[in-house]
This record gives C-alpha cells, structure tokens and sequence, in this order.
C-alpha cells in the first residue's frame, strides 16, 4: 500500500478534493435541505474512500534505470536477509559478476515483527542485518568482488526500489529461503518485483541448512 | 574498493538516519504532526455537534446570533486561494522560477494576513462573547483554534519568504518551502470544514 499523501503537490490536490467535497455538500443542503445535504456527503465520501483507495495501490511498472559505464560494466543488485550470509549465494554472485568490471550493492532489508515495526524498534532488526551483511560484503571483497552494502527498507519491495533509483542496476538477484520457510514467497516477492520492475530479476532460493543454493529463474 | 566504500570506512559519528524513498523524513514528519492536529481539532468538533446535534436545539444560531456568512465566505475564498498560490511557488522553484517562488509566496502571506485581520475585525463587531453560551463558546473555540494555525503558518511562510528572497532555495532544494506548504494546505482543508459546519450548515 502507497500513502496517497507523501508531498505538497499531494495534500494541495487534497485541498481541492475537500473544498469540491463541501460545496457539493452545501449546494445539496441549500438546494433541498438536510437530508439532500446528507445524502451528498454520503456518495462525496465514498468517492472520496474510493479515490485514497485508488491513490494508494502500487505505482506504475517502473522503467529500467540507464546502463552506467561500457559494456563490460556490470551492475548487480542483490536483495537477501538472512540469506545473505549463506557461502552458496556469494558463490552465485561470483560467478555471474565472472568476466565484467563488476559493481555489486547487496542489500539486506531489516525485517522485523510489525509490532517493533509500528512502535520504530528497528535498532536491533538493523543492527542484526548489519552483522550478516558485513560477515558477507567481507567475504565477497575477499574473493575479489568489487562490493559494498546497504541495510534496506523492511518491505524488499521498496528496498528495491530504493536502490535502484540510488544505485541503478542491470540485474537484480532475489535470495530466499526454500518454499515453505520463506515470508518472501509467501508474499510472492519475486513476482510482484518482476511485474514492477523492468529489471532481469534472478531468483536464488539458499538453504542454509544444507548450504545450498538454487538458481530457480 | 568504491569511493563508496572508502568513505564509509573513514566515516566518523553517529550513523546515517535510517531513511527509505517512501517519504521524506522531514515531510513524513509534518504529516504526523497534522494527524495529531486534526484530532485536536476533532475534539474541538465532537464539542460542536456534541452541543448542536445531542442537545438539539431548535434553532441554530441561536435566536438572536446571526454569523456574517458573507464575509467569512469571501474570506473563505481568500484563503482557499492562498492555497493555489503556494502550490505555485513551490511549483515555481521546482522549475526554477525564483521569481514566480518569490511572488507566491509574498501572495499567500499576504493573503494569509488578510484573512487573520478580517477574523479579528469579525470578532471585534459580532456583537457576542465567548461566554454568552454554549454556541458562542464553540464558534469562538473552533474559529480561534484556527486562527491560531493561521498565525502558526503566517510565521513558516515569513521564515519561507524571507529566505527565498535571500537566495536560500533551488529546484533540487525547497524543503523550507514544501513543510511550510502542506502545513498551509492543512490550515485551509481545516478552514474549509469549519466554515461549511459552523457557519453554513
């Protein structure tokens, strides 16, 4: 879901919204009473429901940002949490980072219980993102992957989304957990990313109970 | 290893906010403040209603109050327009029209001052006080709740327009402009909904 009020140019359409609300309102109320006048608000404010409703679903599917650099630059996004310190994914990684002037940006959204989420306790989902993200950004920069990484939005979703408008990219990999242990695939994470954006997305699935990976698509 | 990367290991202090692209945090920050707002002014209404609709008195004014309907209505539109007028100026500086980001934002003030001086002026020749009864009680209330926010923005759009005049702001930079802004846009949807419940419905 997509807050409808998110800058000026927003709560001034809302302003106008509100005044063509009340006159409709007032010119009903006026013109044949109060029941009229109710009957205006009533319909105004299911429109007015109907409209936040509307202003609030996904955005658009979002073009591909621009290739940076020549054609043996490659830029690779990686979205993992718990996943990312698993040694199968930077193998992965590696390997289609093989052969290109590399830049990779792993990024580990810090997912949290939603209780902690609507009271801001983020500090310790972070904090524990960041000690997986650092264990494996380490590891990766030893195996000679030009890498650097981010702590994301909690809504993988929007980590992607953030970073690519930050860091742009020209393929994005998806590591999850197997079917079954994964809130991603529940959510169907990789779906939605892919219907979103215009990126070549690669889905990883990484056991770390076997230490395995997958590259599923 | 990427300037990136070389930065963040030679960085000292606290570290960076936490930040996502939903919101910025300082915008983000100015809509939480008007959720608490509205229910400040929520309370101010349940007040009205409370004492117009549970008491059900059966007329409304009072017999022997008149509102100026009028001219309220006429300050209604000054101040609905102000809100067009900083919509401008902000959509002036994201163009980088400074000038157009200069006359909004005289505009709105000027507009926003009229308004308050006209709310004075009604108040002082209404011919009622706050502590006639109950009615008289909730329109000052409500009214001089929001005239309060009215003086709250008239003070951010000072700010505003003296640092646009002083160069402060550009297409990539208008934060100082923007919170302003919606918080104007606030001031207005609030008016708009005092006006139909207190003086025309």
């Amino acid at each position: 879901m997509r807050n409808p009020l998110r800058s000026e140019a927003e709560a001034f359409r809302f302003v106008v919204i509100v005044l063509g609300f009340f006159v409709a309102v007032v010119l009903g109320k006026l013109a044949a009473g109060w029941w009229l006048g109710l009957a205006v608000a009533a319909v105004g404010f299911v429109v007015l429901l109907w409209l936040l409703r509307e202003a609030a679903k996904p955005p658009e599917r979002q073009e591909a940002p621009a290739h940076v650099g020549g054609a043996s630059d490659l830029r690779i996004l990686v979205i993992a949490n718990e996943t990312v310190g698993g040694g199968t994914l930077r193998e992965v990684i590696a390997q289609k980072a093989e052969g290109y002037d590399e830049e990779v940006l792993v990024v580990c959204p810090a997912l949290n219980s939603p209780l902690r989420h609507w009271v801001s306790d983020e500090d310790g989902a972070r904090a524990q993102a960041q000690e997986r993200l650092d264990e494996s950004v380490g590891r990766l920069r030893e195996a000679g992957v030009n890498v650097r990484g981010e702590i994301g939005d909690a809504d993988p979703l929007q980590a992607i989304e953030d970073a690519l408008r930050t860091f742009g990219a020209d393929e994005v990999i998806v590591s999850t957990h197997p079917v079954g242990r994964s809130h991603w695939l529940e959510r169907n994470v990789v779906g939605a990313a892919r219907e979103r954006f215009a990126v070549p997305i690669t889905h990883v699935i990484v056991d770390l109970e076997t230490d395995s990976a997958e590259v599923v698509d | 290893m990427t300037a990136h990367a070389a930065a963040a290991e030679h960085h000292h202090g606290p570290p960076p906010a936490h930040q996502s692209s939903r919101v910025d945090a300082r915008v983000l920050g100015m809509f939480l403040f008007i959720a608490s707002e509205i229910m400040l002014f929520g309370s101010f209404f349940t007040a009205l209603f409370f004492v117009r609709v549970v008491k059900a008195p059966r007329h409304w004014p009072p017999v022997g109050f008149h509102l100026p309907i009028l001219v309220a209505g006429v300050n209604t539109a000054i101040l609905v327009t102000s809100s067009f007028t900083i919509h401008w100026a902000l959509t002036s500086i994201k163009r980088g029209n400074r000038n157009g980001l200069k006359a909004g934002l005289v505009l709105t003030f000027l507009m926003g001052l009229t308004f308050l001086v006209t709310q004075g002026i009604e108040y002082a020749r209404i011919g009622f006080a706050p502590h006639d009864n109950a009615f008289t009680t909730t329109f000052f209330c409500l009214t001089g709740l929001h005239g309060a926010h009215v003086f709250v923005g008239l003070t951010l759009l000072a700010m505003a327009t003296v640092r646009a005049f002083r160069g402060h702001y550009s297409p990539e930079h208008h934060h100082g402009v923007e919170i302003p802004g919606i918080y104007w846009h606030f001031v207005d949807v609030m008016w708009i909904v005092v006006y139909a419940t207190v003086y025309i419905l």
